[in-house]
């Protein structure tokens, strides 16, 4: 192997399945070799069996859309507030000095923490779960904008003033855009921290979504369910990663190479 | 009357955690005539920069000032155009929306912005490429193009940072014919920043030497070769008497810079 030589997409391809392979066989050999007890270990076969039932008995359809819903909701809230507010602090100096230390402060809250506080507040509702994916990406998005528009190149701001551009010219047509992919691509990122958020969320005090399922399950020590459960997540989520990629490659194709 | 009149402009640095004040430009005065198209000269560090973007706006002076058509220049306007030296274009806008940027910026009906680009397009040979993406430019196309854009907004002056430093030698000698035919056709006023002495002198009707820091003017060389101008100049024995005074001034100069002035 030569060190940063680029492998063909097919070698990638083949590369990449090929430790799913590996870790799927290794699953099997643990489980059905018999090294781990069924009760802590579903195999491979009990699990997609479980999964089956899931969907076929248990309407669990339902509660991936539940969770989705709120993964969602609650992402597209914070980003609606966050992505303004981070802007205005990437451009404006003052409003950074003013946001920036408390939003730094608040980062650092777990927002898995805010969950009782959260319960006592607005009950076990979606308003709740809601909240916690809020807290959870807020401040992340304010913080990771604000930076990404306060790092627009100066020389492309001297260029648009030398041009005509007015302040509120070179936020709109300098900062915004330059800023822009990534701004697209934090999100992409906290979309995926908002899906931890929303199953600890689930895992307390709900009556509904996948992490609901995951703490029902673990009461039947039914380890094929959970592990399932968690499968569903993770493709989910390389699916929400997989949109976000491509949308960002069709939206910003001066970005790329 | 002069378009341009520089004023006793100085610019001092405010020192660094404490240390003493750097001096970039000494009190400097220099006037340019409308039309007129004077080079600055000065080795690296001279304050060179530092003067052309006062001039554009971009930096305060710390004293004196700069009048354009009489009237004092208190920040950056459309009314100067400047061409950086590094690449300026911006990424995501291809080469027509870059040209149209300032014209958009004050309002410009579509169509009639669409017109001058398309002339500036084909002032600077870029025909064909009205719709790629700085990306996908070589940067003598690049800078091609950031000389539309500034041409295409109609300033007054048109100040130019080292525009080509960047391009290697066969490319900017090119650059250089074109920008002369530009201005041989158009008669605007520039005011051209380089270190490159035979640049200076092929581009300039008068050529500024500045000092060392800190920067001010050591010389002020009239270059009375005719236009047009073809590439063949350079290699003329007029060309090579004011490249060899040049070269001399600008050699004194540069061992101070380096530390090594006996």
């Amino acid at each position: 192997m030569i060190p940063l030589k680029p492998v063909s997409s097919r070698r990638k391809a083949a590369l990449g399945l090929s430790f799913f392979a590996l870790f799927v066989l290794a699953w099997g050999a643990a489980t059905f070799g018999g090294f781990v007890s069924k009760t802590f270990l579903a195999d491979p076969l009990t699990m997609l069996r479980e999964g089956w039932a899931l969907f076929a008995q248990h309407g669990f359809a339902r509660d991936v859309a539940i969770t989705i819903w709120r993964v969602v909701g609650g992402f597209v809230l914070a980003a609606a507030l966050a992505v303004p507010l981070g802007i205005a602090m990437g451009a404006y100096k003052p409003i950074e000095a003013f946001f920036e230390p408390f939003v730094s402060f608040a980062r650092y809250l777990p927002a898995s923490a805010f969950i009782p506080l959260l319960i006592l507040w607005a009950g076990i509702g979606e308003m709740q779960k809601l909240l916690v994916i809020f807290i959870g990406s807020f401040f992340q998005i304010v913080l990771m904008v604000a930076v990404q528009v306060g790092a627009t190149r100066r020389d492309l701001v001297e260029a648009a003033y030398t041009l005509g551009a007015s302040a509120s010219g070179v936020v709109r047509r300098v900062l915004l855009p330059s800023a822009a992919p990534a701004i697209a691509e934090t999100l992409r990122l906290v979309l995926g921290w908002a899906w931890t958020y929303v199953i600890v969320a689930e895992l307390i005090g709900a009556s509904s979504g996948i992490g609901h399922m995951i703490t029902d399950s673990q009461a039947l020590l039914n380890t094929g369910q959970i592990i399932f459960g968690i499968i569903v997540i993770g493709v989910i989520g390389l699916v929400s990663d997989f949109l976000f990629k491509w949308a960002n490659q069709r939206l910003f194709p001066w970005s790329l190479a | 009357m002069s378009k341009l009149v520089i004023d006793g402009l100085g610019r001092t640095f405010a020192g660094v955690r404490g240390g003493a004040p750097t001096e970039a430009l000494r009190p400097t005065s220099l006037a340019i005539a409308d039309n007129d198209f004077i080079t600055v000269l000065g080795p690296s560090g001279c304050g060179k920069s530092t003067l052309l973007r006062i001039v554009a706006g971009l930096d305060a002076p710390t004293t004196g000032r700069v009048l354009l058509d009489g009237a004092p220049v208190v920040g950056p306007g459309a009314d100067r155009g400047m061409v950086f030296q590094s690449y300026t274009l911006f990424p995501w806008l291809t080469v027509r929306q870059n040209i149209c940027f300032g014209l958009r910026e004050r309002g410009m009906a579509q169509p009639a912005q669409d017109e001058i680009a398309a002339h500036y397009i084909d002032k600077v040979g870029l025909g064909g490429f009205e719709h790629h993406y700085p990306k996908m430019l070589s940067g003598g196309m690049q800078q091609r193009t950031a000389i539309a854009r500034a041409l295409a907004n109609a300033p007054k002056i048109l100040l130019l940072d080292e525009p080509f430093g960047a391009l290697d030698n066969q490319t900017r000698g090119l650059m250089q014919e074109l920008l002369l035919s530009i201005w041989e056709a158009e008669r605007k006023t520039v005011l051209f920043v380089t270190h490159d002495i035979e640049e200076a002198i092929f581009m300039a009707n008068r050529v500024v030497v500045m000092t060392a820091r800190p920067g001010r003017v050591k010389a002020d060389v009239p270059v009375a070769l005719p236009h047009p101008r073809h590439y063949t100049l350079k290699t003329t024995s007029e060309f090579s008497a004011l490249k060899a005074r040049l070269t001399e001034d600008i050699r004194v100069e540069a061992l101070k810079v380096a530390g090594l002035a006996g």
